[in-house]
């Protein structure tokens, strides 16, 4: 900020802008790098960083989503991940947004562990218009997910969600619940679950690498989502776990209200790295329409 | 899991032993490789150039430089050195000499601040004690309910009259029904909310006024990332917290926004949680993060 060459004073500033958005030592020192590789070429002022970052990172991020065919329907869409990273709150949105679209929605309350997750589900339901499957607290999560794919069938709908219950990547007898809870759902409707996404905490440092990495080999993550942007994090683990990983991010949370959801644009998530935030770039979008 | 640091500090130092003499050279690398182990483990930046800064210090002097074993002599300085930041001791709950003793608990959504509130009331239960829970988040769907199953569960009394009530109200009335109920151990369940997010920040100065809490705990979640200091700051300078509880250490994250809570705010980790039942609490041991911190 402020300065007029690109130096090494510049290029350490720059280096920790990364690293305190929690972007990781690897990945730092790889687009550090790339930063030095361009220097006295197409970087010449420190105004050209951030929009070659942009540029470049954004470029790194953004994968195409999964070609989408004719959707299926019911189209299943699994959501899990860590406890207290945002799964139940994201079904909520997500299930708002689809109705929004007139499509109908199922709910699966597959988190029967957790005290209340069955209520917070439901209230989530009832906030959105989506029929809701439950069954009582302690039950079996692939009873409930079994129940809810037959309940989408034969009730025509669109779009069926599966909240599951937190789970810590490091427990394999919980990851083993989940393959389980997958295969069920394959039984009865060939190919589903059709997304599975696993809901990242945007406020996690490097262990969000770890779950990732974990959580990948129990199921097919097609998606990531990531949550709590409104925050002052900036969920930059996240540059690594794609690269790493190849998959793409699909949304992103910013609050706790139904619309508080949107779709992951790279561009401007390399920009809130800079200091602007999603919602704020957002804005300066719409303005531009 | 053993470390690979341990193997590069070794490595960097082998090679001076066939010079015969440890250089500041082979320290500044030994120091590198101790600034990416902090990082990978989520040590605030700001944190991480001042222990490196110390650690040097202390490096340079007389024992690693004339150590047979540099390596090993280097390791321990920085273990003794995080093991002094993360506060030596264990810090107990401080519990009133009039009881109701208050605790408050806060922090960020989903750091795991309800869950605590449940094996906190569990394990003061199990000494005897006699306990209730206050709901005070209104806002999250279903979170009465939630601290009431949690309440039922452990077997302690609870207040959560719902969600048409102030939550510093629902704080002052728990306060007032814990006095006339003799309760020994009152606890406050706050909505989880982001440090900058005013309106709700001021709710829980106004709860600390009302309710007059003997500990206002600052729960963290133990995956945080390099904000994790920030937001704990910020719950400080508004609440003058007491301690800090660090959840889900059972998972993998190494804890390095512990390291950097406590050696920033110097405020004490009283407590760490380690698995979703409500057994799963345990006073805080410094020495264990401090190894575990850097992967050894
Ligand atoms: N600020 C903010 N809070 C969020 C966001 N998404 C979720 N939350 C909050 O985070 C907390 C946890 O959210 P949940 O949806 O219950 O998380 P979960 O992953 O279902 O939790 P478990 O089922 O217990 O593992 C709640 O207080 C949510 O309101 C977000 O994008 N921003
Ligand atoms: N594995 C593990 N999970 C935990 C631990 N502590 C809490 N959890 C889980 O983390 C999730 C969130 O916990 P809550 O107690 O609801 O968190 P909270 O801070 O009250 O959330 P909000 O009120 O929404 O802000 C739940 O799934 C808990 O079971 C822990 O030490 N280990
Ligand atoms: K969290
Ligand atoms: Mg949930
Ligand atoms: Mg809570």
């Amino acid at each position: 900020p402020g300065k007029t060459t690109i130096d090494d004073e510049y290029l350490d500033e720059l280096e920790e802008v990364f690293l305190s958005a929690d972007v990781g030592v690897k990945t730092t020192m790889e687009i550090m790098d790339l930063v030095r590789e361009n220097v006295g070429r197409s970087l010449k002022v420190p105004g050209d960083i951030q929009p070659f970052l942009r540029r470049e990172i954004g470029r790194m991020i953004s994968l195409p989503a999964k070609a989408e065919t004719e959707p299926a329907k019911p189209h299943v869409i699994l959501v899990i991940g860590v406890n207290g990273s945002g799964k139940t709150t994201t079904t909520g949105k997500l299930a708002h947004k689809f109705i929004g679209q007139g499509k109908k929605v199922v709910l699966a309350a597959a988190d029967t562990f957790r005290a209340a997750a069955i209520e917070q589900l439901a209230m989530w339901a009832e906030r959105t218009g989506a029929h809701i499957v439950k069954h009582q607290h302690g039950a079996d999560p692939s009873a409930v997910a079994y129940d809810a794919t037959k309940a989408a069938l034969s009730r025509h709908a669109d779009v069926l969600l599966i909240d599951t219950a937190g789970r810590l990547h490091t427990k394999s007898n919980l990851m083993d619940e989940l393959s389980k809870i997958e295969r069920v759902i394959g039984r009865d409707i060939p190919g589903a679950p059709h997304e599975t996404w696993l809901v990242l905490d945007g406020t996690t440092g490097q262990n969000a690498l770890n779950q990732a990495r974990q959580f990948l080999q129990s199921v097919k993550i097609t998606g990531f989502v990531l949550t709590k942007l409104d925050s002052t994090s900036k969920g930059g683990a996240i540059i690594g776990i794609i690269r790493e990983l190849g998959v793409p991010v699909r949304y992103i949370g910013i609050g706790e209200g139904v619309e508080d959801l949107q779709e992951f644009d790279a561009e401007s998530f390399v920009d809130a790295i800079f200091g602007v935030s999603p919602s704020a770039a957002c804005e300066k979008e719409e303005k531009h329409v | 899991m053993f470390s690979q640091l341990q193997n590069s500090f070794q490595k960097v130092f082998k090679d001076l032993r066939g010079q015969g003499k440890i250089s500041e050279a082979n320290i500044q690398e030994a120091l590198r490789e101790v600034r990416v182990a902090l990082l990978d483990a989520d040590v605030n930046i700001k944190v991480v150039r001042q222990f490196i800064a110390q650690v040097k210090e202390k490096a340079l002097g007389q024992e690693v430089l004339q150590s047979l074993t540099p390596g090993q002599q280097f390791i321990k300085i920085v273990d003794a050195e995080l093991t002094e930041l993360m506060g030596q001791t264990h810090t107990k709950l401080h519990l009133s000499s009039t009881p109701p003793t208050v605790v408050m608990m806060c922090g960020l959504q989903g750091s795991g601040k309800t869950t605590t509130a449940g094996k906190l009331a569990a394990s003061f239960k199990k000494q005897g004690r006699k306990v209730m829970l206050a709901g005070a988040d209104i806002y999250r769907p279903a979170a009465v309910e939630q601290i009431r199953a949690l309440a039922e569960q452990v077997g302690v009394d609870v207040y959560a009259p719902g969600t048409d009530i102030s939550p510093v109200e629902i704080c002052a009335q728990a306060r007032k029904l814990a006095m006339g109920k003799q309760i020994d151990l009152l606890i406050l369940d706050t909505a989880g909310r982001l440090h900058i997010d005013d309106a709700l920040m001021e709710e829980l100065v106004q709860i600390k006024a009302s309710a007059r809490p003997d500990e206002i705990l600052f729960v963290a979640d133990a995956m945080t990332g390099q904000e994790a200091v920030n937001v704990a700051q910020s719950f400080d300078e508004r609440l003058d917290l007491s301690g800090v509880i660090l959840t889900k250490m059972d998972s993998d994250a190494r804890g390095g926004a512990a390291l950097s809570i406590r050696a920033l705010l110097g405020k004490p980790i009283k407590y760490i949680g380690g698995g979703e039942k409500m057994d799963a609490l345990e006073p805080f041991h410094p020495d264990r993060v401090a190894s575990r911190i850097l992967g050894m």
